[in-house]
């Protein structure tokens, strides 16, 4: 079985983000960029599901700048077989970026997507969802386990009350959440095998896909900061706080 | 201005969020449409009837409903998606599950987890974490929108709007819902509890959450907790407050044990009162604590639960 996994380079998730100063944005010049952390856990699984003999080929999908090549060659030092870069603004939205992936799709015929439930940058949660729709196919999002059984899977998805059982026909799209598993570091031996590893870029013209943006950002900035707390000495301090100034307890 | 919202429920009750996401729709301004759709959930369209502001309930009962399946709740909506110039749904695990559907077979570039209103097509929403805030204005003809409940008001009943049965859509037969492990408990909801005690990493284990629950019991108030602690296995995940876990703005929010790191302040930098114990004094959690205790929790916690008996 062939299994597609969609990979975004992101600002690393442990860098602190800085609005740009004519607030037009967020400054990415000399900031350390990552793997989206959800994008690990969607190339682990893939990974796993090969090393378990379920699947045959993986294909790492990105889609961005140059630089994206970066982060598909460490999705080929974590175990995907080849990589392609469709090359766009990094500033694509994420409906251009699902038609881009149905594209893709629709050329590599993949029979399991995998992808990161959101990016940690734009936190918007929306491309597997929409890949799934444009493809006509069941998703389950927010994934916390899968199993494969021929030509379904049963899944379990992480809900605000809980859990959720489900069993979707294949093909179909995943997105991962945390507890699906725990990613791989890359070692070095890896690393350069990964280099040898084929890695295709195209454009989106190639693709017949219109990526133009639907929404403008008219401004970016800083939310408002709290003010600063007072430190109290103890836990009789801290109640008479909240009784008498804050007033949130009776 | 016609305003679709899809209402999150139970079957009998409206789930936090919906009536939050009604008042964004007032915002916008027009005429407000409740879409309840579910298996057996009269009783929740007409909770639904009953929010201020809403002119009209349509009411979906079909087995296919159960379970809020993405694909059918797509269809449904699909089948009157032309009618509206704006579709909201809460951004919660609900909402977000099936809302970039529907926005991506209208072709319509979604608008994420808006936490403030501009105007009919201008909205604003945070970004990386809530570190950022960015507003952005849509040219698509209709406007697909997660509301985040943080950021409007509940809105209250008075309302008695008609409720109207809508024609169902076959089930898609893709995928086949089978079932859900709810946590159960006698506190409050976090999304929806006034005081919320959460736990970090500090805990140590799920069995000392037990000292937060005896607090929480006191209060009155929801137990959550920080990923660190959904994944050392102390709770299960749905107790995550966090970028990518829930978000909460209650009036009290004490943090036990949780050092800060960005992605959970994400999810409670809004609440009204914010108190943070921990025995490490370089904690980021006291950057935005209103209240901070530098102390160790095992003993802290126990005496705060006899301090408020």
């Amino acid at each position: 079985m062939k299994v597609m996994v969609t990979v975004k380079r992101v600002i690393d998730p442990y860098v602190k983000v800085r609005v740009k100063a004519d607030g037009t944005g967020v400054e990415t010049t000399n900031v350390k960029m990552a793997m989206n952390p959800f994008c690990e856990i969607a190339i682990e699984q893939a990974v796993r599901m090969k090393e378990a003999g379920v699947v045959t080929e993986i294909v790492a999908v990105s889609i961005g700048v140059t630089q994206c090549q970066e982060t598909l060659r460490t999705a080929m030092a974590m175990g995907a077989d080849r990589g392609i870069l469709v090359e766009a603004p990094a500033d694509i939205q994420p409906l251009a970026v699902a038609k881009l992936v149905k594209a893709i799709i629709d050329k590599e015929q993949p029979k399991l997507v995998i992808m990161g439930k959101q990016a940690i940058d734009d936190d918007a949660n929306q491309c597997g969802q929409m890949v799934s729709a444009l493809l006509g196919w069941p998703q389950s999002a927010f994934t916390s386990a899968i199993t494969v059984n021929g030509d379904s899977a049963d899944v379990t998805r992480e809900i605000d009350g809980g859990l959720e059982k489900m069993t979707i026909k294949l093909p179909a799209v995943v997105t991962t959440d945390l507890r699906l598993n725990e990613p791989r570091y890359v070692t070095l031996p890896n690393i350069m095998k990964a280099k040898k590893k084929p890695l295709e870029v195209l454009k989106p013209e190639a693709l017949g896909v219109d990526i133009a943006p639907r929404l403008k950002t008219l401004k970016t900035e800083e939310p408002p900061k709290r003010s600063t707390g007072v430190k109290v000495a103890d836990v009789a301090e801290l109640v008479a706080k909240l009784k008498n100034e804050a007033r949130v307890i009776a | 201005m016609s305003i679709l919202v899809i209402a999150e429920h139970d079957g009998k009750l409206l789930k936090p969020g919906t009536t939050n996401t009604v008042t964004a729709a007032v915002k916008i301004g027009g005429d407000i449409t409740v879409l309840v759709a579910g298996q057996q959930c009269a009783a929740a369209a007409q909770a639904a009837a009953k929010i201020s502001g809403v002119n009209k309930v349509l009411l979906a009962d079909a087995p296919q409903y159960a379970g809020a399946v993405a694909e059918n709740i797509t269809a449904l909506v699909l089948t009157i998606a032309e009618q509206y110039t704006h579709i909201l749904a809460p951004a919660t695990g609900f909402g977000k599950n099936f809302m970039p559907r529907i926005a991506a077979l209208l072709d319509v570039q979604q608008i994420s987890d808006i936490s403030a209103v501009v105007s009919a097509d201008t909205f604003v929403r945070p970004i990386y974490a809530g570190n950022v805030m960015t507003t952005v204005q849509s040219s698509d003809k209709v406007k697909v929108i997660t509301v985040r409940a943080t950021g409007f008001d509940v809105t209250g009943e008075g309302g008695s709007a008609p409720v109207e049965n809508l024609a169902v859509a076959p089930d898609a037969g893709l995928s086949k819902f089978n079932g859900q492990e709810l946590s159960k408990s006698d506190r409050p909801e976090l999304t929806a509890a006034r005081i919320i005690v959460s736990g970090g990493r500090g805990m140590g284990s799920g069995e000392n959450f037990k000292l937060l629950e005896a607090l929480a019991d006191k209060l009155g108030a929801a137990v959550g907790a920080s990923r660190a602690a959904v994944d050392s296995g102390f709770v299960p995940n749905d107790y995550q407050v966090g970028q990518t876990g829930k978000i909460v703005a209650p009036e009290l929010y004490i943090a036990v044990g949780i050092s800060g790191a960005i992605q959970h302040l994400a999810g409670m930098k809004d609440s009204k009162v914010i108190v943070a114990i921990n025995k490490d004094a370089e904690a980021p959690i006291f950057a935005v604590a209103d209240y901070w205790l530098v102390e160790d929790l095992f003993k802290a916690v126990p005496e705060l639960t006899q301090a408020l008996s």
